[in-house]
């Protein structure tokens, strides 16, 4: 630990040790206590089955919480009404999270609820994910949270079962890193970009053993939503912690949500998040300095997260063997401009930017345009409670008037465990948070990008900045 | 389910020199569908180890994963990026890999392996860059002393968190652990009201 006990503290302290059951020690790492486990279909079924051969109930069902979201559909049920899963296996799959649900009295968004949708969507939406909580979930993608002041990680499914038996997990502390980002965006550049243009300072490992903490005027500018695509993007650095300090935006977020506190427990709440924030002085492991006015729209043009530049740019000339190796992947020309690259498909949605001002974001570009010829688009939103929100605002008209698809919710492209994919060889233009090899499908080229960079590119058939579309609206 | 003790393991190794082998290239998404823990080596590595037709890439040195004693791999750095997935060590082990050698190793990875009895073994970049170009050594390591012993005289020593090298020796499931606080878990509950 960095700081004497009394002195000032960063909001990560605070929350780890309200949570701390036991104290590390050195032959031991902390018994931490969880307050919301989020489960989805993917990384419990093994963990439920421990806890059966072991003849354990589930705790805190009251504190667990199921939607099923990487394996189902995002197409509607054909016209038998049947749900046309990708494999029988992917529908046996759901079957067993609904199955152990049911078994263990643990609420689930299930397949008709209005409410289902992606785990790290839904959370927030739902005022499940509060300012002080510890949340974590058998996905990386768990510091989406963070967002909202909450200590909100990753695990493994071997932990799923341990918090599933326990309600706590053995956890050493991580360092702590803030990234404080200095300075307005400018126009057409978002948390996505942010992000990226993160990543790719400190790298794909430079979290490693940290918990990030965003901070500056560029993070407090940000929407709720925005917040969210920053800490989301924090595993890609390598850090399985993303957070930034509660706000009046945090709770004006929350208020009157399904989960969130009312009346006088709403009050007493708030007055307890305010506490939260970092304290003035408070000190951090590490600290980086970002100047978000020079952030551009950004593009990957590699297999890392990291392999991240702006979208006016050209992809760099390969310095070793792994950069050789990508670009070979990748098949972008050394020092041509990204904007050579024809685009196959376009990917908007995943957990990362698939909310209602995402979707907002890549309508305002498309509003009035096509798609163009040859380049298959789908918008996948993060909810049914999003998707509905959409069609009130009409904005799947504007996609499907562009020529583009208009789905059901679900991880779809961002995992292709559903049988939403690219084809090998495309180069796809994704709103997600992964351009690994094989990623989006055998073979797919993937390119990170935000919703108003993967719209733009959708509109011109090759990488595009979105800023003159942009401009025009006045974003 | 009890962990398999892990004491040492003298083992040719398979060298992947990639950096950022994330997760998906150790199990893709496609072979997540499974509610089972068992099986998966198949899938370990598979557009790796098996091209389009699903043929056996003969120049694979994962095709060696399990076989005469090629039981330790050496990686890249940030080995495991990505998914928070644990059917990728379930995979590894299925394989025949009992232990991954790298530089730096990521953190959700690292945990996972852990909890199923596949070492993780961080080792300096010096020692790194020497076993990245050694394949088919063969490699000593053990836990007891963390250290790992290579062409006669070269030695290194690791770190692996205390109380996962205990459970690790020992065989014993870090679950059993935790359900022993449960009187604290819930006196801290309690405490909360």
């Amino acid at each position: 630990m960095t700081t004497e006990k009394d002195g000032p503290q960063s909001l990560f302290e605070k929350l780890w040790r309200r949570h701390l059951v036991t104290e590390e020690e050195t032959e031991r790492p902390a018994v931490l206590y969880i307050d919301l486990h989020l489960i989805h279909e993917v990384t419990s079924p093994q963990a439920f089955d421990v806890l059966a051969s072991k003849k354990i109930h589930v705790r805190r069902p009251d504190l667990t919480f199921a939607t099923l979201d990487h394996s189902t559909p995002t197409l509607p049920a054909d016209d038998k009404g049947v749900l046309r899963y990708a494999t029988p296996a992917a529908a046996a799959q759901v079957e067993k999270l609904i199955s152990n649900c049911r078994d263990h009295d643990i609420p689930l968004l299930g397949l008709d609820d209005p409410r289902r949708g992606i785990v790290h969507v839904i959370g927030p939406e739902l005022g499940l994910t509060q300012p002080g909580k510890t949340i974590v979930c058998g996905d990386s993608h768990t510091s989406t949270h963070g967002a909202f002041g909450a200590l909100a990680f990753g695990i493994g499914t071997t932990e799923v079962g341990h918090v599933l038996a326990s309600q706590c997990v053995l956890q050493r502390q991580p360092k702590t890193m803030r990234v404080t980002f200095k300075g307005d965006l400018s126009l057409g550049v978002g948390a996505k970009d942010m992000a990226l243009a993160m990543i790719a300072d400190i790298g794909a490992d430079g979290g490693q053993g940290y918990a990030i903490e965003f901070a500056g005027p560029a993070v407090e500018n940000l929407s709720m939503e925005g917040r969210m695509t920053l800490c989301n993007m924090s595993i890609e650095a390598g850090a399985r912690f993303g957070m930034v300090s509660p706000d009046e935006k945090t709770f004006e977020y929350l208020r009157g949500r399904e989960y969130a506190p009312a009346g006088i427990a709403w009050d007493e709440a708030v007055a307890d998040w305010r506490t939260l924030p970092s304290d003035p002085g408070a000190l951090f492991d590490k600290e980086v300095r970002i100047d978000a006015s020079a952030v551009r729209p950004m593009i990957t043009y590699g297999v890392s997260p990291d392999a991240a530049a702006p979208v006016d740019g050209r992809a760099p000339r390969p310095q070793s063997d792994v950069e050789k190796h990508a670009a070979d992947y990748m098949q972008f020309e050394a020092e041509q401009p990204f904007s050579k690259a024809s685009v196959n498909r376009v990917f908007i949605g995943s957990c990362t930017n698939s909310r209602l001002s995402d979707l907002r974001e890549a309508a305002c570009v498309m509003l009035d345009r096509k798609v163009k010829e040859g380049v298959t688009v789908l918008v996948v939103p993060g909810s049914e409670t999003i998707r509905v929100a959409a069609e009130a605002e009409k904005l799947d008209q504007v996609f499907l008037n562009a020529g583009a698809q208009w789905r059901n919710s679900g991880c779809s492209m961002c995992i292709a465990m559903n049988g939403d994919q690219g084809e090998p060889g495309e180069l796809v233009v994704s709103t997600s948070n992964r351009n690994f090899v094989g990623r989006q499908g055998k073979g797919v080229r993937t390119v990170l990008a935000s919703p108003a960079t993967a719209a733009a590119s959708a509109i011109e058939g090759r990488i595009a900045d979105p800023r003159p579309y942009l401009a025009m609206t006045g974003r | 389910m009890s962990l398999k003790p892990f004491q040492n393991l003298t083992s040719r190794v398979i060298v992947l020199p990639e950096d950022n082998i994330d997760t998906d290239q150790i199990i893709p998404a496609r072979f997540l569908t499974t509610t089972e823990r068992s099986g998966l080596g198949k899938a370990a590595f598979y557009d790796w180890r098996y091209d389009d037709a699903g043929r056996s890439r003969n120049q694979s040195p994962l095709n060696l994963a399990g076989q005469g004693g090629h039981a330790i791999l050496v990686a890249g750095s940030n080995f495991g990026c990505g998914s928070s997935r644990e059917h990728a060590p379930w995979a590894l082990l299925d394989l025949g890999v009992k232990a991954v050698i790298s530089s730096d190793i990521a953190d959700i990875f690292k945990s996972n392996a852990l909890k199923n009895g596949l070492l993780p073994v961080e080792v300096d970049g010096k020692t790194h860059r020497r076993l990245l170009n050694a394949p088919g050594e063969e490699v000593a390591i053990d836990l007891e002393t963390q250290t790992v012993r290579f062409g006669g005289e070269w030695q290194a020593v690791f770190k692996v968190d205390s109380f996962a090298r205990y459970c690790l020796l020992n065989g014993v499931d870090p679950l059993g652990y935790l359900m022993q606080q449960l009187p604290a878990i819930k006196k801290f509950e309690e405490g909360r009201l």
